[in-house]
């Protein structure tokens, strides 16, 4: 997929803890563990994929690579500069070079402000045109999103979800950038107008020459358009591969669950067998001993998958497929005994 | 096939506003049995949630006109007055939502807000009560049910809350219970929990389960039979199986080609053009007009009927049946080339 692997984004074991108030008098002494020394690299033109159920991390993880917030311990470099020290005025340059597309169409434009202020709002912050040149940058850019110029003295509410994703888009366009963080972009929209906004997103790629870090806890959107995917679970990275490599052969037994659970249309109109696992994501606060997925685990082997943390490995013949787990699958898709169905609520442990 | 428990005519919810009526639903029929799954799919707006809370008898009459029948055990809920359909609601018809929160009252414990749904139709001690509900969420799944009993609703992770509502709808064993996007707000591994759940839940109590999404999978793997709206109108109405393997309408055609799948990268996505219409103002004739490639003419002036192909299978559009045929094997073949 990348002939030539350059970084755009690095993260190097990065670990961001938030500090939980438990009372009036135990102040700040628990904390959650968001992201635990995560190893990540964006390259340039790819579509990295961060997947994983609520709480994973996944957001902090891309908060942390524009350096939104501030990590506790690691560092982050973006085109080879350090960046975990900055300060936010050393850091405003920068900015142009990233951006981000929020989830909520709705939230994310405010509803005071004209389109054409909208999208021209980077223009002010940077001071990089003159208005008149900016207000012909801005109907551009909506050509570019699929928006007429007419749409430019509308205000948000005018707009249906779709198309206020693309004055997002627009927005996030509008200083040439070259990384773009896209946060759960298509999930508050219908499907018939998803499809619409992952389309533009694909062409916008080809054309601008972007990179993409694209969130979502949706697994089907993501094979349509990531080339790589990080699966996170409980902060940690637990699987990264090409994303062919991760739909077609996952190693780690949650990335299979994950894959198993999402509901599916069958060309015979048969029903495939779920993988249904037990319980609810931990707690990040307390987080479980050893292996964070074992007591969830169906293959979790007691005395060791909860004693002893597994470190991300490479798969036998393919170093750019790397999983965090003591027992990796091996085949894929798995019959009953490899990964046992179970339907009970109970943590159970041990199979074999 | 089994018995029927809640057969709906001509169902039509009409809201009165300044900007004009907002047809919410229109002319909606169907049956739903006994032990039957009956999914109902759209977009925002398609009228799907509408039809359910008017069955429910949650909309204010006096700022929605409802017309049509919906019988169940002989009585018609429409007609029903309000203190009788208190009595019928939660007892005989049951509902759960999207979000679970949003439904439990934080301030109670969660025990007893199944309690307070078992003393609110039948007369027992405030212990029974409490058995019952401990029972129910021992029934749903929850571990150590008893001591949960005593929680308050943040104590539960997502996926518990949505089943201690399905445990609250369970309660007076009903005939029909209502799932409104039960899965939405959860995790996919928790929704695979919830949707094994609701699957059993129907065959343990003998239920009709009416299951609204937006999300043509979660359908593919539940529904018996499936309704696809729009606009507040039914544009067709399928055997599960047969709506996927031979949908005849080009909206059904469209939700499924915009469906991203998991199976396998596609090159392009088949996106239906523009959104859904504004409800004051529905294109007239063929509401989808606007957004078909395939419309001619006729679409744009005369509304078509909702006709039957066969066994049970009817739909709502103007194209011949040979040219319908003709574009599906073409669609299908395009989408699903890859596979082999």
């Amino acid at each position: 997929m990348s002939p030539t692997a350059e970084p755009i984004v690095e993260l190097e074991h990065v670990s961001k803890e938030f500090p939980v108030r438990q009372g009036v008098f135990a102040r700040g002494r628990a904390r959650v563990h968001a992201v635990e020394d995560v190893t990540l690299t964006v390259n340039r033109g790819e579509t990295l994929g961060i997947v994983g159920e609520s709480g994973c991390g996944k957001s902090t993880t891309a908060r942390l690579m524009l350096r939104l917030i501030d990590p506790t311990a690691g560092t982050i470099r973006f085109e080879g500069h350090d960046i975990s020290k900055l300060s936010h005025r050393q850091l405003r340059p920068m900015r142009r070079e990233m951006q981000m597309i929020f989830q909520d169409p709705y939230a994310s434009l405010n509803p005071r402000k004209t389109v054409e202020q909208i999208v021209g709002q980077p223009f002010a912050v940077h001071k990089v045109t003159s208005a008149r040149e900016a207000k012909l940058r801005v109907h551009e850019l909506l050509e570019v999103v699929g928006l007429a110029r007419e749409h430019a003295s509308r205000y948000p509410h005018e707009f249906s979800g779709g198309q206020r994703q693309r004055i997002g888009i627009a927005r996030a366009l509008a200083l040439n950038p070259k990384l773009i963080v896209c946060d759960e972009p298509v999930s508050a929209l219908d499907v018939s107008v998803q499809a619409q906004i992952l389309n533009l997103l694909r062409s916008l790629q080809d054309e601008f020459n972007l990179t993409y870090v694209f969130i979502s806890h949706d697994l089907s959107v993501m094979r349509q358009i990531c080339s790589r995917i990080a699966v996170m679970y409980l902060g940690r990275v637990v699987e990264l591969a090409e994303s062919e490599r991760i739909f077609e052969q996952p190693r780690h037994p949650y990335t299979a669950v994950l894959i198993s659970a999402v509901p599916r249309l069958s060309v015979d109109g048969t029903r495939h067998e779920r993988i249904v696992v037990g319980g609810d994501v931990p707690s990040p606060i307390d987080p479980p001993s050893g292996c964070v997925f074992h007591p969830r685990c169906p293959r979790a082997r007691p005395g060791h998958c909860d004693t002893v943390e597994p470190v991300l490995e490479p798969t036998p013949g393919d170093a750019s497929h790397i999983a965090a787990c003591h027992y990796p699958l091996e085949r894929w898709p798995v019959d009953g005994s490899e990964l046992r169905y179970r339907e009970d609520d109970q943590a159970r442990v041990g199979v074999e | 096939m089994s018995e029927v428990v809640l057969d709906v005519r001509s169902l039509s919810v009409v809201f009165p506003t300044q900007t004009g009526d907002v047809r919410a639903v229109s002319d909606l029929s169907y049956t739903l049995h006994r032990g039957e799954t009956l999914g109902i799919v759209g977009e925002s707006g398609s009228g799907k949630s509408v039809s359910s809370l008017a069955l429910m008898g949650l909309l204010n009459r006096n700022r929605a006109r409802i017309t049509g029948e919906a019988v169940l055990s002989g009585r018609d809920l429409l007609s029903l007055p309000s203190d009788q359909m208190r009595d019928v609601r939660g007892k005989d018809v049951a509902m759960i939502f999207q979000d679970p929160f949003a439904c439990l009252h934080p301030m109670h414990r969660v025990g007893d807000q199944i309690a307070e749904a078992v003393t609110a139709h039948v007369k027992v001690s405030k212990s029974e009560a409490n058995k019952r509900a401990v029972d129910l969420l021992d029934a749903v799944g929850i571990p150590n049910a008893k001591s949960r009993s005593r929680d308050y609703p943040h104590q539960f992770s997502g996926g518990m809350r949505q089943r201690a509502m399905i445990a609250m709808a369970l309660v007076h064993n009903p005939s029909v219970l209502i799932a409104d996007e039960p899965t939405t707000a959860l995790d996919v591994t928790v929704q695979a929990q919830i949707l094994k759940l609701i699957e059993r839940v129907k065959d343990e109590f003998d239920i009709g389960v009416i299951l609204i999404t937006h999300d043509l999978g979660v359908i593919a793997e539940t529904a018996d039979t499936v309704l696809v709206m729009y606009a507040g109108r039914v544009m067709e109405v399928a055997p599960s199986r047969e709506l996927f393997q031979a949908p005849q309408n080009p909206y059904t055609w469209g939700l499924l080609g915009s469906m991203p799948t998991i199976e396998r990268r596609l090159d392009r996505l088949v996106a239906i053009e523009g959104s859904p219409p504004s409800m004051v103002a529905v294109p007239p004739g063929c509401a989808f007009n606007p957004r078909c490639p395939y419309r001619f003419a006729r679409c744009t002036t005369e509304l078509p009927e909702l006709k039957d192909v066969e066994g049970g299978h009817a739909d709502r559009c103007h194209l011949s049946d040979q040219s319908k045929r003709e574009i599906w094997a073409a669609t299908a073949a395009e989408r699903l080339g890859a596979t082999g």
